[in-house]
């Protein structure tokens, strides 16, 4: 079997060297031209069997989940005599300026996650290579992941990206609060009539129990969140036009807004002061993202439980974020290590359960399936909303019109512009932004 | 083995006034200057002259068209129609509001602080440490640390100042003025001693006749250090000044940590907006185009204190 493959692979090989020869012959080499499927069309397989290779995995685990991912290295290159992956940690923000420095010069890692909201803009700016070859080889389709975090991974028409994970928002809330003021803490709030009755009692009680933060982590998730329940979208399909400040954004602000107004939450709440608050004892609810599970396991002393989101608006949703593989662009291509590249790719995703207790959603749906997963209570709870998650569309740059909701969400919190208006004056500005983008991008 | 190589050139000096080696001196500095000025045109001359060209064009690295855009970039920053205009001129007025409210202060107050700790007292040195201390921590210190005693809900320095029965619901991280009045007062007491071990140092390089003299004369403690001291510190002044506005008109950390540009954008500053324009949007071309403005604004304060400043020196 190995032989088998081995000469497919050697197949490939020609298959991929021929393709590059007819891409050099095309003349532009600069790290930018448009990259193409045909250029890593040969060599994807499930086993690697060439002569050793070394790849540099870059990503940005400096948290609890970084020691995750670095056992799995490890074991990946104990099963792989003949691949040796060496990992590089740096914050995400230095990451995301120093990836595609790397690349322009020649220098790039071979392998990096990225999150979804950066794919697209990668894959336009020349930074990651297609990956469509890797899912035919492997079969893999969006049965096997989730629909909406499998198509987030794709960028006019192409994959760029492999999904690792998913990082949804969740209702995180503290028992002993809750308790204290009568409410169940068994019975987290599900819909709209029971959050509101519990943030009634727990305001008689004098606890503000939905903290409002005016900050994008986690304001402007617990707006897209609202906005999508409402039924409405951040931004038409194509990430052309921007929709927020419609009726079902108008609406989802106005809700958030509402809470400080009527005291549900307290003015002026500071980056992190609401998961803060919560530990201290004195916020009962708390929109947060599953990376919040390990900060408050911390906590030997709190009381807590995390349930899906309740559903506000007129429809389930909620915010999240995707951890996704990509393979960067490399100076000369290397046949060896893309494949070896595709093949510690799949073997990471089908070991994602070590990943999950890290604190995160595996994407895969036959893990999210297992008996293991529903084992970590926590992050079942959170992964239940699966199939209603909900991402920006795959646009270049959408990242730069999202800045404008974050400050409408900051204005409308801190009660300084109506929603409506906050919304209207971002819709603006973004629109000059994608419209600035179209231009730069290519429409 | 100093003497060995300095003495015989001295020697010729005296013999033969014409000999070779004062042409050779007369490279000699140019040569000291080498080595600076290779750093210098490397990591500030060159990267300038390209950021000028970068601001001429539609500027992504990564893109493979880069189109020439004339002075495009710097026309957007004054039409108020233009997606940059709004936002560039309110983080320019950002700017410009801490430089206004934190350069005085950051001026006199080292000043007072100087004097005193150029007196002779017990634990001197001390206080002297004490003062210059902060100045050591880096901006991600001093600005998580005062992120939290700042929170307007959880904070300490709300709930001090509830336990003394002053208002204790301050929004010092989301609400103006208080969020000007923080970062200005996190500055303060951040560089403080900075600025006021130079004036230490300047106040020790007066000669002591002076002050005598003064004495003699009949002059006071305030004739003392109006016709003494400071004119004694102008040199060292000028510099703390326009040093200082300088420093100011660049904050970026302070703002980045404790108040993330909020409420809205109104503290997020110049060098901020540039940041997220340039490394962020990777719209490098006119966030050039606002480098080189802001350059401009500074070169010209600068250049107006310089004056200011040596005018009444000449008088």
């Amino acid at each position: 079997m190995n032989n088998h493959l081995s000469r497919r692979g050697l197949l490939g090989l020609g298959l991929g060297a021929g393709s590059a020869a007819l891409l050099a012959a095309c003349g532009d080499s600069g790290p930018s031209d448009k990259v193409t499927g045909g250029q890593n069309a040969g060599p994807a397989a499930a086993s690697y069997s060439g002569p050793n290779v070394t790849l540099a995995f870059w990503n940005g685990f400096t948290g609890g989940d970084g020691p995750f991912m670095k056992k799995l290295v490890d074991q990946f290159n104990t099963e792989h005599p003949n691949i040796k992956v060496t990992m590089n940690v740096y914050q995400w923000a230095d990451y995301y300026q120093k990836v595609p420095a790397a690349v322009a010069t020649g220098n790039g890692p071979d392998l990096g996650i990225m999150h979804v909201d950066h794919v697209a803009t990668n894959a336009a700016r020349g930074v990651i290579l297609p990956l469509d070859d890797l899912a035919k080889t492997l079969n893999l389709t969006e049965g096997d992941f989730s629909p909406p975090v499998w198509n987030a991974g794709t960028y006019r028409d192409t994959r760029y990206a492999i999904p690792l994970d998913v990082h949804p928002l969740g209702l995180f809330y503290n028992k002993t609060v809750l308790e204290k003021a009568g409410l169940d803490p068994a019975k987290p709030p599900a819909t709209a009539d029971e959050y509101m009755a519990a943030l009634d009692q727990l305001k008689g009680k004098g606890v503000a129990g939905h903290w409002a933060t005016p900050f994008p982590f986690t304001g402007q998730m617990q707006f897209s969140t609202l906005l999508w329940q409402n039924g409405g979208k951040l931004f038409d399909e194509q990430g052309t036009a921007p929709l927020f400040a419609e009726q079902p954004g108008v609406q989802a602000l106005t809700w958030l807004t509402d809470l400080v107004k009527n005291g549900y939450s307290p003015k002026n709440v500071a980056q992190d002061a609401d998961v803060v608050a919560l530990r201290n004892g004195k916020n009962a609810f708390n929109w947060n993202g599953i990376w919040t599970i390990n900060t408050l396991r911390e906590d030997k002393a709190l009381q807590w439980g995390v349930a899906p989101l309740p559903q506000i608006g007129t429809q389930k949703a909620a915010w999240a974020g995707s951890h996704q593989f990509v393979q960067f662009k490399q100076k000369a291509k290397d046949d060896n290590k893309l494949t070896a590249g595709k093949v510690f790719i799949n073997w990471i995703s089908q070991h994602s359960i070590e990943w999950a207790k890290a604190g995160q959603v595996p994407a895969r749906k036959d893990i999210r399936d297992s008996a293991e997963f529903t084992a970590l209570t926590e992050q079942a709870a959170i992964g239940t909303q699966i199939d209603y998650l909900q991402f920006l569309p795959a646009t270049p740059g959408i990242a730069d019109a999202m800045a404008t909701v974050d400050t409408a969400v900051n204005e409308a919190i801190l009660l300084r512009k109506e929603p409506a208006k906050a919304l209207a004056d971002a819709a603006g500005k973004a629109g000059q932004i994608l419209e600035g983008n179209r231009k730069k991008y290519g429409a | 083995m100093a003497h060995d190589v300095l003495a015989p050139p001295a020697a010729d000096r005296g013999t033969t006034p014409e000999a070779p080696v004062r042409r050779v001196g007369r490279a000699t500095p140019y040569l000291f200057l080498v080595p600076y000025f290779l750093l210098f045109a490397t990591f500030v001359l060159a990267p300038a002259i390209y950021g000028l060209w970068v601001s001429l064009h539609d500027w992504d690295y990564l893109l493979p068209g880069k189109p020439f855009v004339g002075l495009a970039n710097y026309q957007a920053l004054f039409d108020s129609g233009s997606a940059v205009f709004e936002e560039f001129w309110q983080s320019m007025q950002a700017t410009g509001i801490f430089t206004v409210a934190s350069v005085p202060l950051l001026v006199v107050i080292p000043l007072g602080l100087a004097l005193m700790l150029n007196r002779a007292f017990p634990g001197r040195t001390f206080f002297r440490a004490v003062y210059f201390a902060p100045y050591v921590l880096g901006v991600a210190v001093i600005g998580v640390l005062w992120r939290f005693l700042l929170d307007p809900n959880l904070g300490a320095v709300n709930a001090l100042l509830g336990l003394v029965g002053l208002p204790d619901a301050s929004p010092w991280t989301t609400g103006l003025p208080w969020a000007w009045i923080s970062l200005v007062a996190v500055t303060v007491w951040w560089t403080i001693g900075f600025n006021a071990v130079i004036y230490l140092a300047g106040l020790q390089d007066i000669p002591r006749e002076l002050y005598e003299a003064a004495r003699i004369d009949g002059g006071g403690k305030w004739a003392e250090f109006r016709h003494v001291t400071l004119p004694g510190l102008r040199p060292v002044l000028t510099f703390i000044v326009i040093n200082t506005i300088l420093a100011s008109s660049n904050m970026f950390g302070q703002a980045l940590l404790i108040t993330q540009g909020a409420p809205g954008n109104e503290t997020r500053t110049a060098i901020m907006y540039i940041a997220q324009k340039g490394l962020r949007e990777y719209n490098m071309g006119v966030a050039a185009a606002m480098s080189y403005l802001l350059t401009l604004a500074l070169l010209l304060v600068s250049v107006i204190t310089f004056r200011l400043l040596r005018d009444r020196d000449a008088s």
